[in-house]
Parts: structure tokens; C-alpha cells; sequence
């Protein structure tokens, strides 16, 4: 009934929105922000531990619809061992797939993450999926403890 | 329901025949905003074809065709909604307009430091703000009565929040978020009975109901044309003569004056001190074929068909399971919020939208609604007086489905 749609709603988007991945409050997180989209009310906070500039472990709580807590659940697991830098390098690579802005966007790049293109034709959706990112480059920047979409 | 032809009443409407990614659109989103019938259209195309000018300035032919017709469009709301004079009817661009004139000339005149202003726990954005503002400037206290789990107003606390300092109660007659049609007439009364005047947020009552503003002895009534089938940024402040007499002028300008100097400025009689600058002749206008069109069709026959629809889609959307409606007061227009199992409503949205629906998801800008439901949003469908049983059909198949698709 929903053909339209399979582009957008991937069954790994349903599988972390029914499972997210690293849901849970991190004692001792080096990095905390909380990320909000006042349109929607999607409301998340973020937790990183850091060695160093590396990100050694990521997790988060909150809620949000189906496209933005699987966004956040797979970047969780994709930033785990990452360098601040090739995180930020992630996240560039993950807007512009989002955004459409580039023409020819190697989706291999981003792993697992290439499930999220579909939002690219739903422009109203897109904030859903980016949420997470903003707030991942927030909280590495370590420049503010709340990030709004708005 | 002498004559009420929904079918009849659907090929007014252009849009309705509108595709919406390949399904026919079932347009469930009234209460953000309605549809327009052809006459709507048409009244516009008209008048900037044939008929455009300036009003109330120019000798010139158009001036006097456009001045005409825009001053019956007000003679049209006033009988619409049975002021007692065309005096009472002020043109802003909105409801959220007419709330914010009310606040910053009678409320900034009337009210002071330590005085209260009292609304409802299910406020829209617009009948909260202007009065924090108002507060923020006067030092004068929101007073907010509480609801039920229902989405009905604790009447008895509302009462009891009446005081010697309450000095204006402004009320939704209809909550957008979840369709509660508050006892007005009541409200108007006990606050009279203490010399408290009324503001009745009409926005979304207007639509679905006769209203009668001298039978409910409201002092000031606000509503918006886009929610009535007519064009957006137009909008009306109802407000009783004697009050609009004593209050000063909201914003300078053309057509609000009666003579200026550089030293003094006498400002205009009524309607006109509270319309400075050209109006929206063609949305005025246009509002008033809007009128003529709902009452040809007549109010009640409207108010009984939707009641229909309301009964049948709550009906419905109860034999699914994992559907929680939010708001189910006893007294209730056209309006089905809902949440669905752990399925957020933006999901929903986006779903329904792929089969044509078009539902609103989201806070309805009444996050204190929301906040006491728990909940971060919901889904809403509002009915409007062309919708049809085979539409909310369609929507409960799409919900059926979208709970299947999630698993």
C-alpha cells in the first residue's frame, strides 16, 4: 500500500526505530548535548566518550519519529572509533546526501547510513534526519549544551 | 437537513478534484486552513479584472465599485454574525491580529499592574502570547483556568479564578488541538455577573457553527477568513460599540485619520481608527462571497452534516486498536486528534500524505496541550462541511495500514 514510500522507509530504518541502537544514559560522558526540532517536538540528548580526539563511544535518549531515531541510532554505531575529523567528514557527506545539493553523492562513503537518502525527496522530512548531526557536530565543537533545528 | 447535498457542495471546490501523488486528495487539514469554493475564486478574479481600485479615497469610478463592494463585505459579517451595527466589524489580517489589537489598545488602556487576565488550559499560541506581552508591559498576571483528561474546562475552577483583579477573560469557543466547544454563554455571564468583559477566540468555532455575537453578549469576538472558506490574511475583530468608542487607535496611518497636522492629529470614526493603510480590499471582498456562499448553504445544515461526520469517524477510529483520541469533551466540533502506538506522528503524516490524506501532525501551536497530555505531538484530522463518510473511510484503511507497515 505504501510503494511510494520504500525509498524513504527502508526496513532498516523500521528495524532501529523499533530497536535503537546505544539507547541508554552514559555515566560519565565527556560531551552531552541535547539536540530539539520545535517543529515536530523530536527531542534527543546525545552522549560521547572521548579518548583523545576520538570518539570511543556514542549513545543517546529520547524521542522522535521513526526517520530521526534511526538517524541517530545508526550514526551511534558509525561514529564509535572515529576521529572528530572523519566524524565531521561524515557529517558533511551525510547533509549533502540529505540536502540533494550534490549531483553525484558516493553513497558508499556513508556505509549504512545511504539507507537515509530517501529523505532527499521529502524536504519537510529532512530536519528529521539531520537532527542527530547537528547535534553530533554541537557536541564535538563542545560549543553549546542545547541545539535547536529551528 | 433540508437540502444539504455534500456531492453538490464537493464541485464547488476545485481543488478537491485535485490528484495528490497519484490517489484522489481527501483534504482532512481544515482546521489549519480551508478550501475555497469557486465563488471565493471567482469574486477575486473579478474584482481585479473589472472592478479594482483604492477605497475610500478616489471620485474616480473604480474607487467608488471598489469602496462599494468592500464596505458590503463588512455589512455581510455583521449580519453573519449579528453584530448590531457595521461599526463593530474591524478588518486585520487574522485572528492572531485581532487578539493582539484587543491586548494592545483596550488590554494596554484597561489593564495594570497586579490586574489578571484569565484564559483556558487550551489555548492556542495566539490567545496566550499577546496576553504574556500585555503582562510583560503592565506587570498584569495570566491567570490560566485548568481542563480534564477530557479536554473539557474545569468550570467550578474557572469560576473560582474570577476575582475583584480579574479584568478580561479571553476564551477559545473552539480548541483547534482537540475540537472542545467551551460553554461560552455560561463563561459570559459569570464573568459579566462581576463587570468582567469576554474576548471569544472564534478562529476555529466560526466555520463549523452559527455564531451570534449580541445572543452571547460577547464584548469582543476575533476570527479569521481563511478558517471560514475565504482567503488568508484577512481577519475580524468583532468588538461592542461602546467599548471600540472608548479605545485607542492600534497602529497610525492613511485612512485611520480625520485630519492631521504636525502638531495634533484627530483620528477617524469608527470602523475606520483601527484600519490604517489600504486594506485587503480583494480578501475583504472575497470573505464576503465566502459568507454569502456558507449562508445560502445555512449554518445549522452545516453544524448537523458535520456532527455526522464526527460521530462516525470517532466511532470508527475506536474499533482500532492502539488509537488513543486526545480530546473527547462531551460538547466537541468536527476534530479527531489522535496518537497512535509508539508511532509518531510525523510518520503518520508522511504516510497518509502518500495515499492522498492530507492530516496535520505536529503541536498545533499548543505545546500546553500538548504538555498536558504528555505527548510531543498528535495527528489530526478536522473535518470540513465537503468531506465525506467514504473519505474517513479511506483515512482508517490508511491508519490500518501505517499500524501494519510499523509493526
Amino acid at each position: 500500500m505504501f510503494e511510494d514510500l520504500r525509498d524513504l522507509y527502508q526496513e532498516v530504518i523500521f528495524d532501529h526505530n523499533r530497536n535503537p541502537r546505544n539507547f541508554r544514559v552514559m555515566e560519565n560522558a565527556d560531551r552531552q548535548v541535547e539536540g530539539f526540532n520545535p517543529l515536530c517536538g523530536d527531542r534527543l540528548t546525545l552522549f560521547l566518550k572521548m579518548d583523545g580526539d576520538v570518539i570511543t563511544d556514542a549513545s543517546f535518549q529520547g524521542s522522535g519519529c521513526a526517520i530521526s531515531t534511526a538517524s541517530v541510532s545508526l550514526m551511534t554505531e558509525i561514529v564509535k572509533g572515529k576521529t572528530e575529523a572523519e566524524a565531521q567528514e561524515l557529517f558533511t557527506k551525510f547533509h549533502e546526501m540529505t540536502t540533494g545539493k550534490e549531483e553525484h553523492i558516493n553513497l558508499e562513503a556513508l556505509g549504512k547510513l545511504a539507507v537515509l537518502a530517501g529523505v532527499r525527496e521529502y524536504p519537510a522530512r529532512v530536519k528529521c534526519a539531520t537532527l542527530a548531526w547537528h547535534t553530533l557536530d554541537a557536541a564535538l565543537k563542545n560549543e553549546a549544551n542545547a541545539i535547536s533545528t529551528e | 437537513m433540508s437540502g444539504f447535498d455534500v456531492n453538490k457542495i464537493r464541485q464547488d471546490f476545485p481543488i478537491l478534484a485535485e490528484k495528490i501523488r497519484g490517489k484522489d486528495l481527501v483534504y482532512l487539514d481544515n482546521a489549519a486552513t480551508c478550501q475555497k469554493p469557486q465563488a471565493v475564486i471567482d469574486s477575486i478574479v473579478q474584482l481585479y479584472s473589472h472592478d479594482y481600485a483604492n477605497v475610500h479615497r478616489g471620485v474616480h469610478t473604480l474607487s467608488v465599485r471598489s469602496t462599494d463592494k468592500f464596505e458590503a463585505a463588512r455589512t455581510k459579517v455583521k449580519s453573519f454574525i449579528n453584530a448590531a451595527s457595521d461599526k463593530e466589524i474591524i478588518f486585520v489580517r487574522g485572528a492572531t491580529e485581532a487578539i493582539n489589537l484587543v491586548a494592545q489598545t483596550y488590554g494596554k488602556t484597561n489593564i495594570k499592574a497586579g490586574d489578571e487576565i484569565l484564559i483556558t488550559a487550551m489555548e492556542h499560541h495566539s490567545n496566550i502570547v499577546p496576553w504574556q506581552m500585555l503582562c510583560e508591559q503592565t506587570g498584569a498576571v495570566l491567570k490560566v483556568a485548568p481542563m480534564n483528561h477530557k479536554g473539557e474546562l474545569i468550570y467550578s475552577e474557572f469560576e473560582q479564578l474570577l476575582s475583584d483583579k480579574t479584568k478580561l477573560v479571553s476564551v477559545v469557543h473552539m480548541s483547534n488541538a482537540l475540537g472542545t466547544i467551551n460553554p461560552v454563554k455560561k463563561i459570559i455571564a459569570a464573568a459579566h455577573a462581576k463587570g468582567i468583559p469576554v474576548l471569544l477566540d472564534g478562529a476555529q468555532a466560526i466555520p463549523h457553527m452559527a455564531v451570534d455575537v449580541q445572543e452571547l453578549d460577547c464584548d469582543f469576538y476575533v476570527f479569521s477568513g481563511h478558517k471560514l472558506y475565504g482567503p488568508s490574511g484577512i481577519g475580524v475583530v468583532y468588538g461592542k460599540q461602546s467599548l471600540l468608542e472608548a479605545m485607542p487607535p492600534y497602529q497610525g496611518g492613511g485612512d485611520m485619520i480625520r485630519k492631521v497636522t504636525f502638531v495634533e492629529t484627530e483620528y477617524n470614526v469608527l470602523p475606520y481608527k483601527f484600519e490604517a493603510g489600504t486594506p485587503a480590499i480583494a480578501d475583504v471582498i472575497a470573505l464576503g462571497a465566502a459568507i454569502d456562499y456558507l449562508a445560502a448553504i445555512g449554518m445549522n445544515n452545516i453544524a448537523a452534516y458535520e456532527s455526522e461526520l464526527l460521530d462516525y469517524a470517532t466511532v470508527k477510529a475506536k474499533q482500532i486498536d492502539g488509537l488513543t483520541i486526545i480530546g473527547e469533551a462531551e460538547e466537541k466540533g468536527a476534530i479527531l486528534s489522535f496518537t497512535l502506538n509508539k508511532i509518531h506522528p510525523h510518520d503518520i503524516g508522511t504516510m497518509l500524505d502518500s495515499l492522498g490524506i492530507a492530516i496535520r501532525a505536529g503541536h498545533h501551536c499548543a505545546m500546553p496541550v500538548m504538555d498536558f497530555y504528555g505527548v510531543p505531538a498528535t495527528a489530526r484530522a478536522s473535518f470540513a462541511m465537503y468531506n465525506t463518510k467514504q473519505e474517513i473511510d479511506v483515512l482508517m484503511a490508511g491508519i490500518q495500514s501505517l499500524i501494519e507497515v510499523f509493526g
